[in-house]
């Protein structure tokens, strides 16, 4: 696999044993990090936009806190393209909270006025 | 008709004009903020994905987020004046040497401001379907991926249902995920080099991630369909860059991202007389980032395209004290050229000075892991840098100390090379 963790791209072999994963391949602890995350749970950070209340043609945009479970990406998208948000907004608010569970917040990227 | 009169008026209102703005207004003068959008913020407002701040907030913001940030600091400063729904139109000079930049702003109509100084940040241009003649009909569902970004992004329009994208740079991968991620069937990446142009880390999380096809060493021969895009033909290309057609194939689709290049806007700066440069297609300037025009500077994807912001804004920032220093009265001193070397695209500035540090900026035209960048002046070694990887896509920045130059003879005219092995 290639990390992702920075421009260097760096092309890991993960192995997994009984009782650990190993990584090699890695220039930095983040590739190994990644290396293993990758393997046992692969996350990914998500961004979207969702609708504003009553205003035509206007979104906001948002994002996970943190990375988020690959296998709950669609259902947070699905629930994102149902949201509507009021005006107004302020960057950095809470839109979701602990979505499904998993911990991960879902923010509010930009602040807007009426 | 309305006359203001600042110290310095800076074109955009993006990462670069507001930074070069903060710069500038931090320093004690007026500063007037063109922006023919309804908001502050630039490209960033569309860039919604993370990547942004790792450099300059040491945190990993999306685009919305970086822009946010410095909007705020920009509403705080007292010394900025902001004009949104504002047009520049025209740069001309009065006799005194003062420039004036023409303005058609939406709520005052016509606004003339004169100032000492003009900065240049009014971003860049997509390259468009005409730049890279496809041949074939000309149906709609035809879009540049950074238009069809803010069309989703900012007006919530999906441009269509079976997209293929040409081109690999990173606005195409960025925006091949994100019509996945609403619903729209993303059917390949056709990319005419035999390399990817985007970040790696956008391949995997762009592409990999959804099984998206990138077809390199090909291209999209022509397209069909009468109203609406209904058919792409892609055909491969040989070892020697000829064209081979009986081995084309073609896969319906109703939409055509072009993710094909980014040119700087010069427009207004080659109507007031600037010098372009054909290695950027944006303005010749010296160490203070002036173009050959007396009093116009330029800054962010206006001067050279980028691709982190955190550049843009130290290269803005940079600019904004150089304003200062010429609106103080500082002429520029002996400048010596700069010159792109073995393996290096091009290079900015294009002339450094002696008494001070310099910042360069460069893009090299190979893809290597532990590649050397070497500098000479007046072909003599100075200094030799080790990089860890480098490839087109990715932007050098160089440092060089002023303590480099000291054995250097200040009266002759000296030329610095940049080299890459």
């Amino acid at each position: 696999m290639i990390c992702i963790s920075c421009p260097v791209g760096c092309h890991l072999i993960v192995a997994s044993t009984r009782d650990r994963i190993t990584v090699k391949g890695n220039q930095c602890k983040r590739g190994e990090i990644y290396g293993k995350e990758e393997m046992l749970s692969p996350k990914r950070i998500v961004t979207a936009v969702v609708k504003i209340r009553k205003k035509e043609y206007c979104y906001i945009p948002v994002k996970t806190e943190k990375p988020l479970l690959k296998k709950y990406i669609k259902p947070l998208l699905k629930e994102l393209y149902r949201l509507e948000v009021d005006l107004p907004v302020k960057c950095g608010t809470v839109l979701i909270k602990n979505f499904e569970n998993t911990g991960i917040n879902v923010l509010i990227t930009r602040s807007m006025k009426n | 008709m309305l006359e203001k009169k600042v110290n310095a008026v800076v074109i955009g209102g993006g990462s670069a004009g507001m930074a070069a703005a903060l710069s500038i207004a931090e320093k004690g003068y007026q500063v007037a903020i063109i922006e023919r959008e309804d908001t502050l913020g630039g490209i960033l407002l569309q860039c919604i994905h993370n990547g942004f701040g790792l450099q300059e907030f040491k945190q990993e913001l999306t685009g919305p987020e970086y822009a946010q940030r410095f909007e705020d600091f920009v509403h705080k400063n007292r010394k900025i004046n902001i004009f949104l729904e504002t047009t520049a139109v025209d740069i001309t000079q009065n006799d005194n040497g003062t420039r004036v930049v023409n303005t058609y702003s939406k709520k005052h109509g016509v606004i003339l401001f004169s100032a000492d100084a003009v900065v240049l940040a009014m971003g860049c241009r997509e390259r468009n379907r005409g730049n890279i003649a496809i041949a074939g009909t000309r149906p709609a569902g035809i879009f540049t991926a950074g238009l069809a970004q803010r069309l989703l992004n900012i007006d919530g329009f999906i441009p269509g249902k079976k997209v293929v994208i040409i081109g690999s740079g990173d606005i195409g991968l960025i925006m091949a995920r994100r019509l996945t991620w609403v619903g729209t069937e993303v059917l390949g990446v056709v990319e005419i080099q035999p390399f990817p142009s985007g970040l790696t880390r956008n391949i995997v999380q762009c592409l990999n991630d959804f099984s998206i096809p990138l077809y390199l060493n090909h291209v999209v021969s022509r397209i069909y369909g009468k109203e609406r895009v209904t058919k792409v033909r892609i055909t491969p290309i040989t070892q020697d860059g000829k064209i081979d057609e009986k081995k084309s194939f073609q896969i319906a689709c109703d939409t055509i991202l072009l993710s094909v290049g980014l040119i700087p806007d010069m427009e207004l700066a080659k109507n007031a007389g600037v010098r372009i440069n054909h290695d950027t297609n944006g303005p010749y300037v010296n160490a203070d980032l002036m173009t050959s025009q007396e009093g116009i500077f330029a800054c962010g994807n206006a001067l050279h395209v980028h691709d982190i912001v955190d550049y843009v804004t130290e290269e803005a920032r940079r600019c904004g004290s150089y304003v200062h220093d010429y609106i103080q009265g500082g002429r520029v001193k002996k400048q010596g050229n700069v010159i792109p070397g073995a393996n290096i695209k091009y290079i900015l500035p294009n002339h450094y000075v002696t008494h001070r540090n310099n910042r360069l900026y460069c893009r090299p035209m190979i893809v290597k892991n532990n590649a050397e960048l070497f500098i000479k002046i007046n072909k003599k070694f100075v200094l030799q840098k080790k990089l860890r990887h480098i490839q087109p896509s990715e932007m050098i920045s160089i440092d060089l100390e002023k303590d480099v130059f000291k054995n250097i003879q200040k009266d002759q005219n000296h030329t610095l090379e940049v080299s890459i092995r």
